[in-house]
């Protein structure tokens, strides 16, 4: 494994990023750093920022751990992130259009037709209808990841409903809140329009068939959903209602939402349920999450479902491997962010070589999410990598091998005082009648020393995201 | 032959019901098999709405009845000039890639006995065209499952209708499209009506069947149940994964209780004036 | 707003009012059996209390003697009986949870505290609690979340349906207790003027938390017939029938106004509220105390209903 690359320190010198940094960190006494961090815990409780850990038993309503030490970018650094996710986010889109329509990829033998059709997140549901402006993923969340001064790789992409960015705009806010000469020492972009701008995109995918402003909601499963917090902290910045199911219901060509004034037409669905639940009539006959005849009011123009249903076959790992592919083919350009190389265990070449060379690998299941089901070779002992290798023998296609990065690593408030700590980076891009970026994204930090395992679910915390002003 | 069609479904609550959503396929599919002569669907106090043409070339409209209702009746009537094409779909508009019709569904699910089924199927058959296997499988499930109704339930899957040999329609249309997936052939299930003259044929008149994807001729219907394909006695309403996907209605009901179903479906030849007779 | 949150608004509201009656009730029922035993004994006060609640069958399943222990357990702490203050502030609690957005932090924070704070008592040592202690703790954190309700809420139609979840339960609950005790009001009884007399009355009013205010508002002797006026007909004792049923009216005639459009639900209010309005104690003594009761809870769920159909189910009528 490559050295870690640090984001502050790199040989001896302090990067021009965290220069003002510097300073900030060495005049804060122990005591002061202690109280602040008491101080922005009670914040994120205050306002209820918590999120459920499955199977783990303990506090269901626990605290994302937040450091206070921020993550930086220059304006150069960025400009390249913007350049690429915003590519990335349009190739995606243009791969969804085309695989629901005349699969021109497939027939230019550039992905694999049986990549697609067999793929679960395939929805056979939407196979030649057209959602607005031709969008499909309207909030795309790239995972980025640095090993290097100009080293970025996408590890990857999320397509469906990713979730964290309330974290990415409540970091800010608690920061603000907390170290106000920071934000006069060091010229910010800001990052609070990104809900005023999501209202806007999602507002511009409304149907050809609504003839005024859209009324936009977003969808939950409900309060006991994990990221029923980041709902309804959506709905109330966006200043749109936060609905359930039994909220919506169908009549005619168009959806209703139930109102103390009677009903009222929706147009934009942001919803945050998997496919599966939307309609009962289409999907999955005992889903109470959703809203029946809600699939067929959106393949017939009625109302706009963001993202589309079908949306997940674009960020399936395996279909991650062609995404370079897709900026050739749809954009004619070359990607400006680079994949992580991946081996398909579902070609017996590759996975001969994953299976010779597990201790050196990351190892991860196609379908996989939230850092489950998932080894990493270099720091896994012998039992547990014998055991991997068992699984993958016996369902190889459900596997994908990826080199261990060396992840960057940025200062971090510890035990000790201040120590680097591995960062990954997740922007979202939002993506309607024009593709939208704010400058920054959500960096989760793994906390315990040495680890690469950045998930929140697995002892990640967070960090806010700068980047810095031209 | 012109075939007409007269289809009466009820639904009777035991409790009213307050709301009441349907999603219909209820109309045939457009293709060379089958000119729509005229056709309508008929229900009372319904409101209608968000119809269109999927993907896979099937009509489809969202139907919702305000409650309190007791009842509910769709009336389905018209009548169709149906072609033999032995059982080859003609000219159906669809975009769906067959290879979609790759995937088990619940409901055919394979299970160790399907695939030995499958194997036995096509034992030695190694050499033979793509249709004569298609063939083979469904005259093997003609074999292996018997018509026998009320064995089986909306929801068996394939492995059970197996295990009992025994189920209707739906349940040997299941089969035949487990094994044909096992096969690497794609399938699936398709709804529609029947003709039948005289007594010889075991099945309803309201049908189930699968289609085969075979290369150089596209879908081509296989009706275990009867041991045959589809000729100019079927006419096609829509398909699907399974029974479920296929549904010709889907529908949820909000309050009430105890609905009762009661199906009554005719369909005559047209120029039979006897049969017209009969009919009065 | 979505008929969802105005439902979660309106029953928060409805738990918050019936958890202050049920206290009320036991504070009552305390302060009764410290008397001396005359007539029925504290014995059937007990039992009045839980049929005032509705409870007493479900009681008689649970437990098998009335005694204060068994009572105060089952009224404030059981948790499978719905009417009890544990079950009532869990279920405002959690109907707060669901609409956080649609109160402010004051309202929240005093939701969420009177919970944890009864979390607190569930905790500790029952020898260690008493009846007296958790009663004006109940009371006390139900004026505390009425207070954040009108001192911070935006006057919008959440406000409203959180006004008409109070003022729809609190009519309800004072003719319940009212109806559980009518034959006390009664003049035809041998014992008129009797020193039982005395005590039930005094015991009714206090139950309502009305013996004060009976003091200040009628001069002299107390009598059936000033009792029944204090708690039916008085516009200034803010749990009399009345007084909730103007209540009512004025919330939902604010809705209608914001909303540019009349509702059923105000006309069947304003329809109740006319004839109560004009009458007096002896009209209602006349038509039979009972009765008259019986027929203001009628009256009261069609509001309820009302209610229901035109703005909590999202549908039109």
């Amino acid at each position: 494994m490559a050295e870690t690359f640090n984001e502050m320190v790199d040989q001896g010198h302090v990067r021009e990023a965290y220069r003002n940094l510097e300073k900030w960190q060495n005049d804060m006494p122990a005591d002061l750093r202690a109280m602040k961090q008491n101080e922005a815990e009670a914040l994120f409780r205050r306002v209820g920022i918590t999120f459920a850990v499955y199977g783990e038993g303990g506090d269901p309503e626990r605290l994302i751990p937040f450091d206070m030490f921020p993550r930086v970018f220059t304006a150069s650094e960025w400009r390249k992130l913007d350049r690429g996710i915003r590519q990335r986010a349009a190739a995606l889109n243009a791969f969804l259009a085309d695989v629901y329509d005349q699969r021109e990829i497939v027939r230019a033998g550039r992905v694999p037709e049986h990549l697609i059709t067999h793929n679960e997140a395939f929805e056979k549901a939407v196979v030649g209808f057209r959602p607005p402006r031709n969008v499909w993923s309207h909030i795309v969340g790239i995972d980025l990841v640095r090993t290097g001064p100009d080293q970025f790789y996408v590890l990857e992409d999320n397509c469906r409903t990713p979730s964290g960015v309330s974290y990415m705009l409540q970091n800010r806010e608690i920061m603000m809140r907390m170290f106000p000469n920071l934000f006069v020492e060091n010229r910010i972009a800001p990052v609070d329009n990104y809900a005023d701008t999501l209202r806007k995109t999602l507002a511009s995918v409304a149907p050809q068939k609504c003839d005024r402003d859209p009324t936009v909601v977003i969808l939950t499963p409900g309060q006991f959903n994990s990221a029923y917090y980041e709902h309804s902290f959506l709905a109330d910045l966006m200043g749109v209602e936060l609905v359930e199911g039994q909220d919506l219901f169908v009549e005619g060509d168009f959806c209703w939402m139930r109102t103390t004034e009677g009903p009222k037409k929706v147009d934009v669905i942001y919803r945050r349920i998997d496919d599966a639940f939307i309609d009962p009539l289409c999907f999955r006959p005992d889903s109470m999450l959703g809203v029946p005849g809600l699939m067929n009011v959106y393949r017939s123009g009625g109302v706009t479902i963001c993202s589309a249903p079908g949306a997940g076959v674009a960020d399936d790992k395996a279909i991650y491997t062609f995404v370079p592919e897709m900026i050739r083919f749809y954009l004619g350009e070359a990607p400006i962010l680079e994949n992580v190389p991946t081996w398909q265990c579902a070609k017996a070449d590759e996975c001969k070589y994953v299976l010779e060379n597990l201790s050196e690998l990351v190892v991860k299941e196609v379908h996989g999410s939230g850092g489950y089901g998932m080894l990493v070779g270099p720091k896994a002992d012998k039992a547990t990598i014998e055991a991997f290798r068992a699984k993958i023998e016996e369902r190889p296609w459900n596997y994908i091998a990826q080199p261990t990065l060396a992840l960057s690593a940025c200062p971090t408030f510890v035990e000790e005082g201040v120590a680097p700590r591995h960062v990954d980076l997740r922007p979202y891009c939002l993506v309607g009648e024009k593709i939208e970026l704010v400058p920054g994204g959500l960096t989760r930090v793994a906390l315990k020393e040495g680890s690469l395992v950045v998930n929140s679910s697995q002892g990640g915390g967070v960090k806010d995201t700068w980047v810095l002003a031209e | 032959m012109r075939l007409t069609v007269n289809h009466v479904t009820r639904y009777s609550f035991g409790a009213p019901i307050a709301r009441l959503i349907q999603s219909q396929r209820l109309t045939p599919s457009r293709c060379a098999n089958q000119q729509v002569q005229s056709w309508e669907v008929r229900m009372e106090g319904a409101t209608r709405g968000a119809a269109f043409r999927d993907g896979a070339g099937d009509w489809t409209e969202t139907v919702t009845v305000q409650g309190p209702r007791d009842h509910f009746e769709i009336v389905v009537e018209g009548t169709v000039e149906t072609q033999d094409f032995a059982g080859v779909l003609q000219e159906h508009r669809e975009k769906v890639p067959p290879s979609a019709y790759l995937t088990a569904t619940d409901l055919t699910r394979p299970s160790q006995g399907l695939r030995e089924l499958a194997g036995r199927a096509l034992e030695g058959m190694g050499a033979a065209t793509p249709l004569d296997r298609a063939h083979a499988l469904s005259a093997m499930v003609s074999d292996t499952v018997q018509y026998v109704p009320g064995e089986t339930d909306q929801l068996t899957p394939a492995a059970e209708v197996l295990e009992g040999g025994k189920g209707v329609c739906q349940d040997q249309t299941h089969v035949l499209i487990t094994l044909a997936q096992l096969s690497g052939i794609p399938a699936r299930y398709v709804t529609g009506y029947l003709f039948s003259a005289a007594e010889e044929h075991m099945s309803e008149a309201s049908h189930a069947w699968a289609e085969l994807h075979v290369p150089d001729l596209g879908w081509v219907g296989f009706d275990a149940s009867n041991r045959c394909c589809p000729d100019d006695r079927y006419i096609r309403l829509n398909s699907g994964f399974d029974a479920q996907d296929a549904a010709p209605i889907r529908g949820v009901v909000s309050g009430g209780g105890g609905e009762t179903l009661d199906v009554r479906v005719k369909i005559r030849d047209a120029d039979d004036p006897a049969a017209a007779q009969a009919q009065q | 707003m979505l008929s969802r949150t105005a439902s979660h608004l309106y029953w928060m509201a409805r738990y918050l009012e019936r958890a202050e009656t049920t206290a009320r009730l036991l504070q009552m029922g305390g302060r009764n059996a410290l008397l001396p035993d005359i007539g029925g004994g504290y014995r059937n006060d007990w039992e009045a209390v839980l049929q005032a609640l509705g409870q007493l069958e479900a009681f008689r399943e649970k437990y098998s003697d009335p005694n204060q222990r068994n009572v105060e357990t089952f009224l404030f702490f059981d948790s499978s009986n719905p009417a009890s203050v544990m079950s009532c502030i869990a279920n405002a609690r959690e109907n707060a949870r669901v609409v956080r957005t649609a109160l402010t932090s004051q309202v929240w924070d005093a939701i969420n505290t009177s919970f944890q704070e009864m979390q607190e008592f569930h905790r500790t040592e029952r020898s260690k609690l008493l009846l007296n202690d958790m009663t004006d703790w109940a009371l006390r954190a139900g004026a505390l979340i009425r207070g954040a309700i009108s001192g911070t809420q935006l006057r919008d139609d959440g406000y409203r349906f959180i006004g008409l979840g109070y003022t729809v339960e609190r009519a309800d609950n004072t003719a319940r207790l009212l109806d559980v005790k009518y034959y006390v009001l009664l003049p035809s009884l041998s014992y008129v003027g009797s020193a039982l007399d005395q005590t039930q009355w005094a015991t009714l009013l206090r139950s309502m938390q009305a013996h004060r205010a009976f003091v200040w508002s009628y001069k002299g002797e107390i009598t059936a017939a000033k009792i029944a006026d204090l708690l039916i007909l008085n516009r200034q004792f803010p749990r009399s029938l009345l007084s909730a049923t103007q209540e009512s009216v004025d919330h939902l005639e604010a809705l209608s106004r914001g909303y540019k459009q009349p509702s059923r639900a105000a006309t069947v209010a304003r329809g109740l509220l006319g004839e109560i309005a004009e009458l007096s104690v002896e009209d209602i003594f006349d038509e039979g105390l009972h009765q008259f009761l019986l027929r203001f809870m009628r009256r009261n769920d069609q509001i309820a209903a009302a209610v229901q159909a035109t703005y909590l189910s999202g549908v039109p009528e």
